[in-house]
């Protein structure tokens, strides 16, 4: 079982799903449309970041998969915050 | 007993790609913010979960850390399955409250 072959072919696979959510996040036609393509773009980040670590033969990614998922969670909040009272505080 | 927990990672994996793919397809196609939304979440989450089995199952190769490995990636795993759908919640209720109608079909 060549499990290296596995990660390099999910990891393709996730990028092309990311270029098309990419697309959306440009052709989307309301700001919504936006904000959520952006929010799932992060969440494919990082799971990209442990596969990554993986495929490298080094699993301590993981920890920068766990930032990257914190990080991105508190931004979508911060930006609908931001549309919602136009202040961030 | 490591082949068997490599073939259940591999199929796990798979999976995960095939769910993905799918809903990047669904936000790509639909009609409507709320319709993109469901693609969005409901996909986007189950494809995380299988993704991240698929990876603990691959720590096993990796004895010189221990169960960390797994242990971090079943931290990853829980924080985006509470946060994922707490986010697509939030979004959805701001678009509402700011007016985005729903999609009709016309006759």
């Amino acid at each position: 079982m060549n499990l290296h072959a596995a990660n390099l072919a999910a990891g393709g696979v996730l990028l092309f799903a990311m270029a098309l959510i990419l697309a959306r996040a440009f052709r989307g036609p309301t700001l919504y449309d936006r904000i959520l393509a952006v929010n799932v773009l992060g969440t494919k980040a990082a799971i990209l970041i442990a596969l990554i670590g993986f495929l490298q033969k080094r699993p301590e990614f993981i920890d920068i998969s766990l930032v990257y998922a914190i990080i991105n969670f508190v931004s979508t909040i911060a930006i609908l915050r931001l549309i919602e009272f136009r202040r961030l505080t | 007993m490591t082949w068997a927990l490599d073939v259940t990672g591999v199929a796990a994996l798979a999976l995960g790609c095939f769910v993905a793919l799918s809903g990047a397809v669904g936000i790509l196609r639909f009609p409507d913010f709320y319709t993109r939304i469901h693609a969005a979440g409901k996909n986007d989450s189950l494809a995380q979960i299988l993704f991240s089995i698929g990876l603990i199952a691959q720590t096993i190769h990796y004895p010189a850390l221990g169960s960390g490995a797994a242990v971090r990636l079943v931290l990853v795993m829980m924080f985006i399955f509470i946060t994922s759908p707490v986010a697509t919640h939030a979004v959805t209720r701001a678009a509402w409250l700011d007016g985005v109608k729903p999609w009709r079909p016309h006759e």
